[in-house]
């Protein structure tokens, strides 16, 4: 059962012009109030190429992709926990060719944290005087703070160097000379 | 003389013969043809279904069924789901209990589906149906663990609670300690959506140790993984069960403990839970995992090859809800290991994230509909989708009823050809004739719209999101779908001709949902006036649609029929367009 056919619908169409007027064919052209749903042969390619320029992290269109929010919140829960409750920050070394995240709240002090990351990163940190900095080590842990400027390790207080730190990088021990310490 | 013979059977030989038929479309069937029939069956029907709420009145219910006993209701559109409906909009289950406590002590079943139920309702239903034994309340919200404990408090026979994908105000786990001492009746309890950290487990433990015929248990994601055993050791005799919390320090005895109990639960058939599932403990369930038929495995953040391992001790499986780590390599094992599986379902895990952060493609759902024979309902997400993939899909499995697939971001064409995607889903509708549920996406022209009218002759829910030219393609789907009932739209260029040359195929189908599409104002007050059994609702929380000019679209929309009129509980951003032609508010 078609409508159209049994029901006669050009007789009883609903349409918004004045009865006698002339019948409009259904497909009409883009007079949308909406900006993207432009109909031309052009899409895939367009589409291609916002996909190319288009920013890392899109905004949210409401309700898309259609998932309930509490598989929403399931996923996300196990981040926020992660990312609010702790003090999570890059670690990277020089040459390693993975980063890890370390929560610095796990650490009492900085001898703990040295050993963590000897053990992640399989290489020992050497001995640390204020007026030379790490002797005996090929590698060096630096980080950078609040002011993105990058310090050595062991600098400042540990309470003020947790809440300082922003990321974590070990470096070659060459590179670490002229890094200054905190004023 | 003959004509009167020919029905005058007895009205209780009727009626013996009315109590074998149980499904709904079966008895409106029988109730139309002829009025002693329609006399008969209506006075002994037990159970009674209102797909929306709105599309009927309580009175005019219990008017036309005066003993029901079991009801179910559904309310909001399905898009309020994705929170495309506004907070307030309506589906209020108060007045239909209202109305039911004055009319039936002995309703014994109450099943909704997208409603606000509130305390008071809770606190209605406990004390008004002295013989209360079933409340399932399916993605429900409005109420809290105390009108929980009003029901555990007062259903005596209460056999059945089930709380499935509900929003519960967590005020405090100690509703549990409210089912009394004496009670024993529970054979179904499903608290999966509970938050509170804190749960009464001393009141759990006790209500499950005493309810002998306990066959689900659901439980929250509060239950820590060592209070499973000593549940699960007082209940071996369950059928369907669903962890709390999946994680704990790896402890050998915690292990073994758990992995025994889980050993003497012969008659688990479904498993479900696993939030925040470390690999360590995932062995523990192999004992069980052979008679396993349904597996809900959607929160468990395991990797592929855990999630391999453990789909290949379950060879009976049915039904498998997983996220995408499983990857095309776990799911063509599951192909192989699952030649039962019916149902699968694939969950994204990172469905904000720009670029694909698992090996989740095309590739997976190909393998698992060339390999298991009987699969039959699918929802998929993916970042990738061609039309040579679904033509294979639809060519090996033409017997799908449901076919959701999702790809993540709207818009995406054929990653082989650049092409739309209308000739892969065009197989789909042409291929499986039985397609009764049918979900969109990718980028799509009307030419689908064209494939589906033409093929989709089953078809009775489709959804559709950015996709199509023009009203054709909305045209094509009223006018050739022939078993529609449910049709939502979103982000369409879908507009005024189609709807109004169509508007009586409206009155044949539930409900229309349009949003952010290209529907005007004065479109909508047309149709509200030509089509009285219709209420054409407006939902628009920019404000009043007449403060803007008639052809502006609307923003949302959503036409179902009534026989009930327009609602009086409208939230001040709902319109309904009616006879008058005006507005009428709440």
């Amino acid at each position: 059962m078609v409508f159209e056919k049994d029901l006669n619908l050009d007789a009883t169409e609903l349409r918004l012009g004045l009865p006698g007027s002339s019948e409009e064919s259904l497909r009409i052209s883009n007079k949308r109030a909406l900006p993207d749903m432009n109909d031309d042969s052009g899409v895939a390619a367009a589409k291609k190429c916002d996909q190319e320029t288009a920013p890392p992290t899109k905004a949210q269109v409401v309700g898309w992709p259609p998932i309930r929010s509490y598989r929403k919140n399931s996923l996300q829960t196990k981040k926020i926990e992660a990312e609010t409750s702790g003090m999570y920050v890059k670690v990277s070394m020089d040459g390693a060719p993975y980063l890890r995240k370390i929560d610095l709240k796990v650490y009492k002090g900085y001898p703990e944290l040295f050993k963590a990351l000897e053990d992640m990163f399989k290489f020992k940190v050497g001995k640390y005087s204020e007026r030379e900095g790490y002797n005996g080590s090929e590698f060096v842990p630096t980080y950078e703070d609040k002011d993105g400027d990058w310090m050595l390790v062991g600098d400042v207080p540990w309470e003020m160097f947790i809440n300082a730190c922003k990321r974590l990088r070990i470096v070659r021990g060459s590179e670490a000379r002229g890094l200054g310490c905190v004023v | 003389m003959h004509k009167k013979m020919a029905f005058s059977f007895p009205d209780e030989v009727l009626e013996h013969v009315f109590s074998f038929i149980q499904s709904d479309k079966d008895r409106n069937a029988v109730s139309m043809v002829c009025k002693s029939w329609y006399e008969i069956e209506r006075w002994c029907r037990r159970k009674v279904f209102v797909g929306n709420c709105y599309a009927v009145s309580p009175r005019m219910v219990i008017r036309r069924f005066p003993e029901f006993r079991s009801i179910e209701l559904k309310g909001k559109p399905h898009f309020a789901d994705f929170n495309l409906v506004p907070d307030g909009w309506g589906g209020y289950v108060f007045p239909w209990i209202a109305e039911m406590a004055g009319a039936y002590p002995w309703l014994e079943e109450i099943r909704l589906k997208r409603m606000v139920v509130t305390d008071e309702s809770l606190e209605l239903i406990a004390k008004s149906f002295k013989n209360f034994k079933v409340l399932v309340l399916s993605s429900c919200e409005g109420f809290s663990t105390d009108g929980l404990a009003a029901i555990a408090a007062s259903c005596k026979n209460l056999k059945e609670l089930d709380l499935r994908d509900c929003e519960v105000d967590d005020l405090s786990a100690h509703w549990l300690s409210h089912f009394p001492e004496t009670y024993t009746s529970l054979v179904s309890l499903n608290i999966s959506c509970l938050g509170s950290d804190e749960a009464s487990f001393s009141a759990l433990e006790r209500l499950v140790r005493r309810c002998t015929n306990l066959k689900t248990l659901r439980l929250n994601r509060a239950v820590p993984l060592d209070k499973i055993a000593n549940i699960l050791r007082h209940a071996p005799q369950l059928v369907e069960f669903g962890t709390g919390t999946y994680t704990a320090d790896v402890r050998p005895d915690v292990y073994s403990d758990l992995a025994g109990v889980f050993s003497s639960c012969k008659e688990l058939k479904s498993l479900s839970g696993f939030w925040d599932v470390i690999p360590d403990y995932v062995p523990a369930i192999y004992p069980v995992c052979s008679k396993l038929t349904s597996l809900n495995l959607s929160y468990a953040t395991i990797q592929s090859p855990d999630l391999i391992k453990l789909v290949s001790h379950c060879p009976n499986l049915q039904r498998l809800l997983v996220l995408d780590y499983i990857e095309d390599s776990g799911l063509e094992v599951l192909a192989s290991s699952c030649k039962d599986l019916q149902e699968l379902r694939v969950f994204p895990s990172d469905p904000f994230g720009a670029e694909p952060n698992v090996s989740l493609t095309e590739q997976g759902l190909v393998a698992v509909s060339l390999g298991c024979p009987k699969l039959q309902s699918v929802l998929y997400f993916c970042r990738r989708m061609s039309n040579e993939a679904l033509v294979t899909i639809a060519r090996s499995r033409p017997n799908f009823t449901r076919f959701r697939l999702c790809i993540i971001e709207p818009k995406t064409a054929d990653y082989l050809t650049l092409e739309p995607l209308d000739v892969g889903f065009g197989a789909i509708v042409q291929y499986c004739k039985d397609l009764r549920r049918l979900s969109l996406s990718g980028l799509l022209t009307d030419r689908v719209f064209e494939y589906i009218g033409t093929y989709a002759k089953k078809l009775e829910m489709l959804s559709v999101a950015f996709a199509g030219d023009s009203d054709l393609g909305l045209h094509h789907v009223l006018s050739g779908c022939e078993s529609l009932r449910k049709l939502e739209i979103r982000d369409c260029p879908f507009g005024d001709k189609a709807l109004l040359a169509n508007a009586a195929k409206l009155e044949t189908m539930r409900s229309l949902w349009m949003s952010s599409c290209a529907v005007s104002f004065a479109a909508c007050k047309l149709l509200g006036q030509k089509m009285p059994r219709l209420n054409v609702e407006v939902i628009d929380e920019r404000g009043p649609p007449d403060s803007r000019p008639e052809n502006c679209p609307v923003d949302k929309l959503y036409i179902y029929r009534s026989i009930a009129g327009p609602r009086f509980d409208m939230p001040p951003f709902v319109w309904t367009m009616d006879e008058d032609s005006g507005l009428r508010l709440s």
